[in-house]
């Protein structure tokens, strides 16, 4: 069956379809990991968005009941070169095109996706419309024109979960899965807000010793501190910071009072709650292999992000030094709180899919609550 | 931290010449880190024996040692020069071990030098097996069950925890060279020993079997801050068991989810981390269980190695340049990526295509070789393609090999017609074998497996291939029975043929493979495609995968919307490559193409590479101004041809590859520059060449062309055996033979060649005992500029590429050299020679006659080039362009008065039962040169390059046939009198002895024993001469010179090689070799 995307600027891709038949709309963005499209398709900060992979042969390990970071499929349409029907792994249980049909994820394939992604490059994200149904291209033209744009979009409460809950899983291991920590001692109380949450940063922070509690994005502070957290944790998340105004007041007042880490849409949060400011970057980086450096050891770690905005360092002068800085495009990837146990990071320490170079970020944050704790 | 300023002269080591294992990817690294280093502003000295290298072109070091690869060279270079530091990690397996002999004996620290790149220890660790197992086990990393045997003893011992199969590696050698799989214990047994016997520390790892697993590599750089990268994840296609040299191999990874590829990624940085590699760019390999995930590291190389090569080319990330810098002391972010010009070199390179590399065989030439694909390595060469998708680069890189496939050719049915009928039980056994066994023709098998309906799943049983590949081969085929049920569209113009040609495009498939399908030609099918619009667009490689603007032309064709050429309108010319080494076409030709390219780029133009080769120079992105990495086909190139639109096309340089295409493409429109097609045509057309040396007034050994044996007998009866038979039109010395009487015509004719009228045989007298002379010149059509005269040691019969030559000739007389000049003249003014001419002569009984002439670039262009100073290659691309000699300031020959000579190298170590003797086809991968005062000296360290030891006292065992008896004589006595003890056959010792050289009687193998290969094999014997003719001494003999082989015996198959070896031997008895850098001979 054909399917077309079009994008807000008049550009159209005509190419086949895979998973669900219907029609899409989202912001389009491209991702340049070359492995991990189980792990995108999960993750929450993709809500709004319809992904396109740089790598040109996708589904080729199919789909396995292990690699998911969230409990559903978030992004609302996904983009490839070339869809592999038959997979092959050992751990496979599922086609990709099968399981993007039961989650009813419209997928257009035999698109030049290099194409697509030098025209996002060169002229910035934008959204667009996949679909199967829509035989006239102005039509869906100006569908795609219609949608709002992704600044100004609070869309992480949308995703968040209802109501507190126990996590328990730690990371994955070869021949083990997930470690289960049910009923360990773990010494450090966190308390995580979900704002589109990756389960791997859960698992990370079980697996350095954290009893995680996870909160819905609006969970009061003063009800967080009740539980006498030894560290907050700000997630990861889809949209714009900027117009959660109440989260970011609810941040504030937990500034001081306990450790906080935050991750990508966490620290862009956490930038706004300090009195910063955050823009939208032209087309984000996503991807696997972003070079950043850590300003505290000079080293460089190779980061997994996904991220559309980013935090204004020098609006925060005084309050936050810059602590991490991305190689590439020299945008602000680190930060810490002169005053306070505070620091954040733009990329994904929690890698999944990326590498793991920044895990010990967690073992910092712990570092940190212990050394609060002492204090 | 910047660079490092304590250190101002650096010295690189070289991979020395050509051999199975080691090819020009190592001229590539080695090239790459001389630049960058002299672009740093240190001092740099070169060691390399190897002349078709472009690393030892004067211009690339400051100093440049054409010297053995040999501890003892490299001490006297150290010596003389006193570097700073030594690089030893990008001249592969032979820098790395020639470092580390200089390293232990106590060189560098006598001379204060600093290994850099890698440390003794790291290297040891990485290349010690018990080393490498214990680091592999101290960071919790599994690798195959294994133990270590230095003796029969030991190796039974072991074999009894590891069990069957097993895998046996010696250590410390080349592309696995002695190694292999042994399913029971008589193969184990002789295997184990061939081993120990091969490894230089006597010892071999026993291993158990991960035979059927998936195997992957990773390329990671490390720098002085411990910043790790990995560069490009690669997936062989064969699964372990066959050498990675010898896969397929496909990058990035296919079938690993980002859980499992992470774990390698970690493993890797654990891996380079322990072992401790200070700096640069390291290759480790992993096997993969395919039903657990089970992970086991299989091997390192703490250096620059092919793969590094392969990915380098995949990526766009040049790991040898940037593995220099980090050497002295750069940190990855402190270097940027040339492509993106905006980010650093510190990152992961992901890439938006898929990269497949197909190996290339020359089993043809050693049809007594055993051709299943093991853990020893035996390709010659290789192609990569970039494609879209796996189908599509593929289908690409087969149509890369040259060896006449555009595709999956059925290897049992006729494709045009039905393919699913049954087989026969002779094919089905066929086919089972063909499968079940790794062997290069296996890939064809799978598509016919899969066109009589063989399920993905049955292969996957036999073969152990991942289903995921085979699947991809499954659409391929089933795109081409689609092609099949759609001739009529085809036919009819119907108008769906748009998009079924687009999808059959998209799939990689070919014009010429398409227009098979469709019963027409593929000119035809092109006009036809073209007309419909179906054209290739030509995507960048970047490194980012279009994330960041690339500022490198650095191109692949593909099907699909977006073209990224952006052709200039320069002023520019296209230079086609020479596409895979192979035997008789290798990186001389790359190096030819280079220094084009170099020329005309410094002449103004633009210059253009076309090349599919992943090994070379050419390859490389900053070489030419801009490169297609594409299949060196007729539809290919003029696809490129179609967008750059250049000013002239080369095809000259490229060797046999380009050339085949001239008429073709210039029948096409494409301005061919050069000598012209047809003056190629008329110096390859036997009648045509005839006609034109019958004007000349030249000679030509008596000849005919026969079209049955009936003809070839009569015509070898007219001019008198011995006679030299090949097939028309074949390169290398393909199916060559010398037939010295009827029955052996016979044979010949009704075995080894199918003659037939379209297939006619030369047949040509053969000059025995001639003297070969090899001359390349210079021609502008006007003039003629003589670039050098070489004599070859062994007698014409030899091929060209294999015998030894001198530069300048070392026993013709001034005035036969001068009357060859002025044949050379004759011929090339005739034929309108623009650019380079290569003739060869034969010289007897004060004749002068012309076997061949080649109006092109000739395998010998470097080593003249390097012998002379001057850079013949650039200078005939300026001719090509439109320059006279006289305005390049050309005006007379370079008579040098020191003396150069190349020596051969051969795979003959790498084929068990292959026999070492030499003949009219050509044998050998590379070459080395040895350069000196006088010819004596210049042999000896030819010889030394080549790897030959050459004796200073022992025993001499001589054996030659009735004919060269006469002819040792001397050398013998020059041997008796100079300290060495001679042990010879019966025959020969009469002889010997008649002339009053006392010898001692040695019994032939069929004499009984002792017998002379149980001398050889006590290492009694020092040297061998020994020479033969006819079958039956051949066959008599042919266990003297395999074990000669293997236990690393010098020998001489000619009495010409034999006497120069004896006055080479006389003069490092006399006085020890010296060496001199190349700037000082010029």
């Amino acid at each position: 069956m054909k399917a077309v995307l079009a994008l807000a600027d008049g550009r159209v891709f005509q190419g086949r379809s895979f998973g669900a038949t219907g029609e899409a709309t989202g912001e389009v963005v491209f991702n340049t990991a070359m492995s991990g499209y189980q792990e995108v398709l999960t993750d929450p900060s993709y809500k709004g968005q319809m992904v396109t992979m740089t790598y040109t042969q996708i589904g080729n390990t199919g789909i396995n009941p292990e690699d998911v970071e969230s409990s559903r499929l978030y992004l609302s349409g996904f983009i490839v070169k070339e869809y592999q029907e038959e997979y092959s792994n050992w751990r496979a249980t599922m086609s990709l095109g099968d399981y993007l049909r039961e989650n009813g994820i419209v997928g257009i394939q035999g698109i030049d996706t290099r194409a697509l992604t030098r025209h996002l490059r060169d002229k910035g994200a934008q959204n667009g419309v996949i679909s199967t149904i829509d035989p006239d291209l102005e039509s869906m033209v100006k569908k795609a024109r219609a949608l709002p744009s992704m600044a100004g979009q609070d869309l992480a409460t949308g995703v968040t979960c209802d109501k507190p809950y126990h996590w328990t899983e730690g990371l994955w291991e070869l021949g083990r899965g997930y470690g289960d920590f049910t009923g360990r001692d773990l010494s450090y109380k966190v308390v995580a807000y979900d704002f589109g949450i990756k389960f791997n940063i859960l698992r990370c922070l079980v697996s350095a010793g954290c009893d995680v509690t996870v909160v819905p994005a609006t969970f009061p502070a003063e009800e967080a501190l009740a539980l006498k957290p030894d560290g907050i944790f700000l997630s990861n998340g889809p949209g714009d910071p900027e117009p959660m105004t109440e989260v970011i007041c609810n941040i504030k007042k937990l500034v001081g009072k306990a450790p906080i880490f935050g991750i990508c849409l966490g620290h862009q949060l956490l930038g706004l709650a300090l009195g910063g400011r955050t823009m939208k970057l032209k087309f984000g980086n996503h991807g696997s292999n972003l070079p950043v450096m850590d300003l505290a050891t000079h080293k460089v770690e190779i980061t997994a992000q996904n991220h559309g905005f980013s935090v204004d360092i020098a609006s925060l002068a005084g309050t936050c030094e810059l602590a991490h800085e991305n190689l590439n495009d020299m945008t602000v990837e680190g930060m810490r709180c002169s005053a306070h146990p505070i620091f954040s990071v733009q990329h994904h320490p929690e890698a999944s899919p990326g590498p793991h170079d920044s895990q010990y970020l967690f073992g910092r944050f712990v570092e940190m609550m212990e050394k609060y704790r002492k204090a | 931290m910047p660079k490092r300023t304590d250190i101002k002269k650096i010295l690189i080591i070289g991979a020395g010449p050509i051999v199975i294992g080691q090819a020009c990817e190592f001229d590539y690294s080695g090239t790459q880190a001389c630049k960058a280093l002299k672009e740093e502003g240190y001092e740099v000295v070169l060691l390399n024996s190897n002349p078709a290298t472009i690393m030892t072109d004067p211009d690339f070091a400051d100093r440049t040692y054409v010297e053995p690869v040999t501890p003892e060279f490299l001490e006297k270079i150290i010596e003389k020069e006193r570097p700073d530091a030594l690089l030893p990690t990008l001249g592969g397996q032979t820098a790395l071990n020639t470092a580390v002999a200089v390293a232990e004996n106590g060189v560098l620290e006598k001379y204060g030098v600093e290994l850099i790149g890698a440390k003794l220890p790291a290297i040891k660790m990485a290349e010690d097996r018990t080393l490498f197992k214990e680091a592999m086990e101290r960071i919790g990393l599994e690798v195959p069950r294994s133990g270590f045997a230095h003796n029969h003893a030991e190796a039974m011992e072991i074999v009894k925890v590891v069990g069957f199969p097993t895998i046996i590696r010696p250590s410390f050698t080349l592309g696995g060279t002695g190694g292999g799989i042994a399913y029971n214990m008589e193969e184990y047994e002789r295997m184990a020993i061939a081993g120990i016997d091969a490894s230089p520390t006597d010892e071999i790892l026993v291993e158990e079997s991960v035979i059927g697993w998936k195997e992957y590599e990773l390329e990671v750089m490390r720098d002085t801050k411990d910043n790790v990268v990995i560069i490009c994840s690669i997936e062989n296609f064969d699964p372990m068991g066959v050498h990675t040299g010898d896969s397929i191999t496909v990058a990035p990874a296919q079938t690993l989810t980002d859980k499992e590829y992470q774990i390698l990624r970690d493993a890797s940085l654990k891996i380079i981390r322990e072992i401790g590699v200070d700096t640069g760019g390291s290759n480790i390999q992993f096997g993969i269980n395919p039903r657990d995930g089970r992970l086991a590291v299989i091997e390192m190389n703490p250096r620059v190695s092919r793969s590094s090569a392969l990915a380098s080319k995949a990526t766009g990330f040049p790991i040898a340049k940037i593995a220099a810098k980090l050497a002295v002391g750069y940190s990855l972010d402190e270097i940027r990526n040339d492509i993106t010009r905006e980010t650093p070199a510190c990152f992961e390179p992901t890439i938006d295509y898929v990269v497949t590399k197909v190996p290339r065989f020359t089993f043809e030439k050693f049809p007594a070789a055993d051709a299943t694909l093991t853990t020893q390595m035996k390709s010659v060469g290789e192609v990569m393609a970039i494609g879209r998708t796996f189908k599509e680069s593929l289908q690409k890189a087969i149509r890369s090999l040259e060896i006449g496939s555009c595709g999956f050719e059925s290897r049992l049915f006729d494709i045009t017609e039905e393919t699913r009928r049954a087989l026969t039980q002779k094919e089905q056994t066929l086919l089972q074998e063909k499968l079940r066994t790794a062997n290069w023709e296996r890939l064809w098998y799978l598509g016919d497996a899969l066109r009589i309906g063989m399920k993905v799943d049955e292969l996957y049983a036999v073969t152990g291939i991942d289903p995921w590949f085979l699947n991809n081969m499954r659409h391929i085929i089933e795109m081409e029975d689609e092609l099949k049920s759609a001739r009529h569209v085809f036919e009819k113009r119907l108008p769906e043929l748009v998009e079924i040609l687009r999808d059959a495009k998209q799939y990689g498939f070919s014009d010429r493979f398409i227009a098979r399908l469709w019963q027409t030609d593929e000119e035809s099918l092109r006009q036809v495609r073209l007309s419909l619009g179906v054209r290739p667009v030509f995507k960048r490689v970047d490194t980012c995968a279009a994330e960041f603007v690339a500022h490198t032309p650095y191109l692949y064709s593909t099907y699909e919307e977006e073209c990224e050429a952006d052709a200039t309108d320069r002023k520019k010319i296209m230079i086609l490559g020479g596409g895979p080494n192979r035997i008789g076409q290798g990186i001389e030709f790359d190096y030819c193409c280079v220094h084009g390219v170099f020329a005309l780029a410094g002449d103004g133009y633009e210059t253009i590479m076309v090349n599919c080769n992943p090994e070379t120079v050419s390859t490389d992105y900053d070489t030419s101004d801009r490169l297609y990495f594409e299949p060196l086909t007729y539809e290919d190139v003029l696809n490129i041809v179609d967008v750059e639109k250049p000013h002239g096309v080369i095809v000259q340089f490229g060797g046999q590859t380009p050339l085949k295409l001239a008429v073709a493409l210039e029948k096409a429109g494409v301005p061919i520059i050069g000598t012209s097609p047809d003056s190629i045509d008329m110096a390859e057309d036997r009648e045509r060449f005839q006609v034109m040396l019958h004007k000349l007034h030249l000679l030509q050994p008596a000849n005919g062309t026969a079209r049955s044996f009936e003809e070839a007998e009569k015509i070898a009866e007219r001019i008198g055996y011995p006679v030299v038979v090949r097939p028309s039109y074949v390169l290398g010395g393909r199916a060559m033979e010398i037939v010295y009487e009827v029955e052996d015509l016979r044979r010949y004719m009704h075995t080894a060649v199918q003659a037939s009228p379209e297939h006619p045989i030369l047949v040509d007298k053969f000059l025995d005992a001639a003297i070969e002379i090899d001359v390349d010149a210079l021609c502008d059509g006007r003039e003629v500029i003589i670039g050098g005269i070489m004599e070859h040691i062994e007698e014409a019969g030899i091929h060209s590429g294999d015998s030894a030559c001198s530069l300048p000739p070392y026993s013709i007389s001034a005035e036969t050299a001068d009357e060859i000049r002025r044949q050379t003249g004759l011929m090339a003014l005739e034929l309108g020679v623009r650019g380079l001419m290569n003739v060869q002569f034969a010289v007897k009984d004060g004749l002068i006659y012309i076997l061949e002439v080649n109006p092109r670039a000739s395998r010998t262009v470097p080593f003249v080039s390097k012998a002379t100073g001057r850079p013949l290659a650039k200078l005939a691309a300026l001719i090509m362009a439109g320059k006279t000699l006289a305005e390049l300031g050309i005006s007379s020959e370079i008579r040098p008065s020191h003396t150069a000579v190349k020596e051969s190298v051969f795979p003959f170590v790498k084929f068990p039962g292959v026999d070492t003797i030499l003949g009219p086809e050509m044998k050998s991968t590379g070459e080395v040169m040895g350069i000196d005062a006088d010819f004596a000296r210049a042999f000896a360290k030819a010889q030394l390059g080549a790897g030959v030891r050459l004796p200073l006292s022992g025993k001499v065992f001589i054996s030659v046939r009735d004919s060269d008896k006469k002819h040792i004589v001397t050398a013998a006595k020059k041997l008796y009198d100079n300290g060495f003890e001679l042990l010879a056959t019966r025959g020969t010792a009469a002889h010997l002895a008649e002339k009053g050289i006392p010898v001692t009687v040695v019994n032939k193998v069929t004499e009984g024993r002792p017998h002379i290969v149980d001398a050889i094999k006590n290492n009694e014997v020092c040297m061998v001469f020994n020479t033969t003719q006819g079958a039956q001494a051949v066959a008599d003999s042919f266990s003297i010179r395999r074990n000669t082989l293997m236990n690393n015996v010098a020998y001489f198959t000619t009495t010409a090689g034999a006497k120069a070896a004896v006055d080479g031997i006389l003069a490092m008895l006399r006085k020890d070799l010296d060496v001199k850098p190349l700037q000082e001979y010029l």
